[in-house]
């Protein structure tokens, strides 16, 4: 699929708006800016500091000769919406009927009904069959146009414009790539609650398009994206015998990872997708980490211990590796060089603690609490301070990280079904969603953003 | 499962147990994986995998986040090399198995922990090692699914699967 995006012509308004108390108080504020400040700052949603309070964005219906102009501004506004940042404002309120949407609206309109900023849009069939789609950012209060591209595609992506659009518009006015143009590969969930059938599934992150990538008779777990590559890394018990796979989402092909003596689990990529870093499950019970060189095929044995070593997860510059061990008593988590080198014990809470995952912006650690017959979600800094749980519950598990570090996906468990569904829950702990799937759904990865 | 796997030591009650689950007395729910489900337990042939299920009892149970072979499992393990050892061609597998109040990765290395402390007590105690197969299925395979330790003390286990040519 190829989706070509082009700047358009529009001056970049520099205003900084700090955070949008309300709405009367945002607009004093912006137009005090704006009568004050040279040009250099812009609309800006500042996310760094605490909370914040969603911005009034009006997404206008995209022209079109059909109903493509309104499914794909319906997207963008769920896409912003679902991210906590971002209140899209009743389409029933809007004053303004846009007819041209290359002139500018007229900002009192919008800035009566509160929406700080416009987002205007047209979708068209080109004579080759493809879709042409153009939209343009508005920043209503200083009057000035934010941002504005234009993006050739086949019709049957027109979601994928949409999200291409909702991040452009969230890296904008955040000042933070967006997420929203990414997929999820997890594990899909039927049959009875002892005895489930589980599939690998892929979907778009707001749960549309889900294609089934195993037809259900091996058990399937933990598949994790490759960061440089459409291949994912899981592990199967085909054959009777549970080892890591390697599966290319485009091709189909698979391949085993490694040729070992026990079970192997747990795979992850290392940053730069050439290592696969899994636990090997031995003779005598311990679980110990290894990596294996994608490319020579050589294994590392990376830990040496008696004890359960496992849930291995590289920082994004692939110098450390993170990950948990019960060889204190309880699982815990620790850290160490990529070579195995000084590992050391970085939680020391309350309860058990496992699944690390290191954030991609390298500044946090996500985890899995267990403590007090809950399961919790949370994130430390990587020297194991500043813990903070996100969301607890029954069963919270397996955070993923959305690419902008930003947004969390994982499964919850309400008590004593065994079904799980998928949930996301942002830095701030205080936007938790559920994610819409058509079966049961666990063990969720987030990809990167795609190309 | 526990409360079965008493009952399933003697015959007498196993007969019991099938002639009401036959009348549709017995309710599966609170049993499941029982001898019930596997045929006509109390005229086993001896020998068979039916015999080493319901007269010796595949499986074991373990303790929390524990791999500890109990006093009580150390009898049923002893029973079952005994009989191993009289029928020495079965190939065996013991599948480890963990409950549902841990997460997945560390839930597939307690259950092979619990697996290579089952191998090691049956080959204590005659069993070839090298006879004896491990596989974890972590928490993939519970056998009762609820929100208390009734369930979960049964999801704990460690079961010895026969398989090959039988004698």
């Amino acid at each position: 699929m190829s989706i070509i995006g082009q700047p358009k012509e529009g001056p970049e308004l520099m205003l900084k708006i700090l955070r949008t108390l309300c709405a009367a108080f945002a607009m004093v504020i912006a137009t005090l800016i704006v009568a004050t400040l040279p040009a250099k700052a812009q609309l800006k949603l500042d996310i760094t500091k605490g909370v914040v309070e969603p911005m009034p964005i009006a997404i206008t219906d995209f022209l079109s000769g059909d109903q493509l102009g309104t499914n794909i501004s319906n997207v963008i506004a769920a896409d912003l919406e679902r991210s906590g940042l971002f209140a899209p404002v009743d389409k029933g309120a809007f004053i303004e009927k846009i007819s041209n949407p290359d002139a500018a609206p007229r900002f009192e309109d919008w800035k009566v009904i509160n929406a700080q900023a416009l987002v205007t849009g047209r979708v068209t069939k080109q004579g080759d069959g493809r879709l042409k789609a153009e939209f343009r950012l508005w920043d209503t209060f200083a009057g000035q146009q934010l941002d504005g591209q234009q993006f050739f595609t086949s019709p049957e992506s027109w979601r994928r414009v949409a999200h291409i659009i909702a991040d452009a518009i969230y890296e904008k006015l955040t000042g933070e790539k967006g997420y929203f143009d990414t997929r999820v590969v997890f594990v899909d969930e039927s049959g009875t609650k002892e005895k489930r059938i589980k599939r690998l599934a892929i979907m778009d992150q707001d749960g549309a398009n889900v294609r089934y990538l195993t037809n259900g008779k091996d058990l399937v777990l933990t598949p994790r994206f490759s960061p440089s590559r459409q291949e994912i890394t899981y592990m199967s018990f085909e054959g009777g015998k549970p080892q890591i796979y390697l599966l290319q989402l485009e091709t189909g092909q698979r391949e085993l990872v490694g040729n070992f003596p026990g079970m192997t689990i747990a795979p992850r990529f290392s940053p730069d997708g050439q290592k696969v870093v899994m636990s090997l499950l031995q003779e005598d019970g311990s679980a110990n980490v290894y990596t294996m060189d994608l490319r020579s095929r050589t294994t590392t044995r990376l830990t040496s211990t008696s004890a359960i070593d496992t849930g291995a997860s590289y920082s994004p510059d692939g110098s450390q590796v993170v990950f948990e061990s019960d060889r204190g008593g309880r699982p815990q988590i620790y850290k160490m060089g990529a070579d195995g080198s000084n590992p050391q014990r970085i939680s020391f809470g309350d309860g058990s603690y496992s699944t690390p995952v290191w954030s991609p912006r390298g500044d946090l650690i996500a985890f899995t609490k267990q403590s007090g017959g809950e399961f919790s979600i949370g994130v430390m800094k990587t020297d194991g301070s500043g813990e903070r749980i996100l969301t607890s519950g029954y069963h919270d598990e397996g955070p993923t990280w959305a690419p902008n570090g930003r947004v969390l996906m994982f499964f919850r468990l309400p008590p004593g079904s065994n079904s799980p569904k998928l949930s996301t829950v942002d830095l701030t702990g205080r936007n938790l969603r559920q994610i819409q799937t058509p079966n049961l759904a666990s063990d969720p990865a987030w990809s990167p953003l795609l190309e | 499962m526990r409360r079965f796997e008493m009952i399933a030591r003697s015959p007498v009650f196993v007969a019991l147990f099938l002639s009401l689950a036959i009348a549709g007395c017995a309710s599966k729910k609170n049993m499941p994986n029982s001898a019930g489900d596997l045929g006509l337990a109390g005229s086993a042939k001896p020998g068979s995998t039916q015999d080493f299920t319901v007269n010796v009892g595949d499986r074991i149970f373990f303790d929390v986040d524990s791999s500890v072979i109990r006093a009580d499992a150390q009898q049923t393990l002893a029973k079952q090399a005994q009989w191993l050892q009289r029928y020495p061609n079965y190939a065996i597998t013991v599948e480890g198995h963990a409950d549902e109040r841990g997460t997945r990765e560390y839930n597939l290395a307690l259950g092979q922990r619990r697996a290579a402390a089952t191998r090691n007590y049956l080959a204590s105690q005659g069993v070839p090692a090298a006879r004896i197969k491990t596989l974890s299925y972590g928490n993939e395979r519970p056998v009762a699914v609820c929100d208390s330790e009734s369930c979960w003390s049964q999801n704990r286990r460690a079961i010895t699967v026969l398989g090959g040519a039988g004698s």
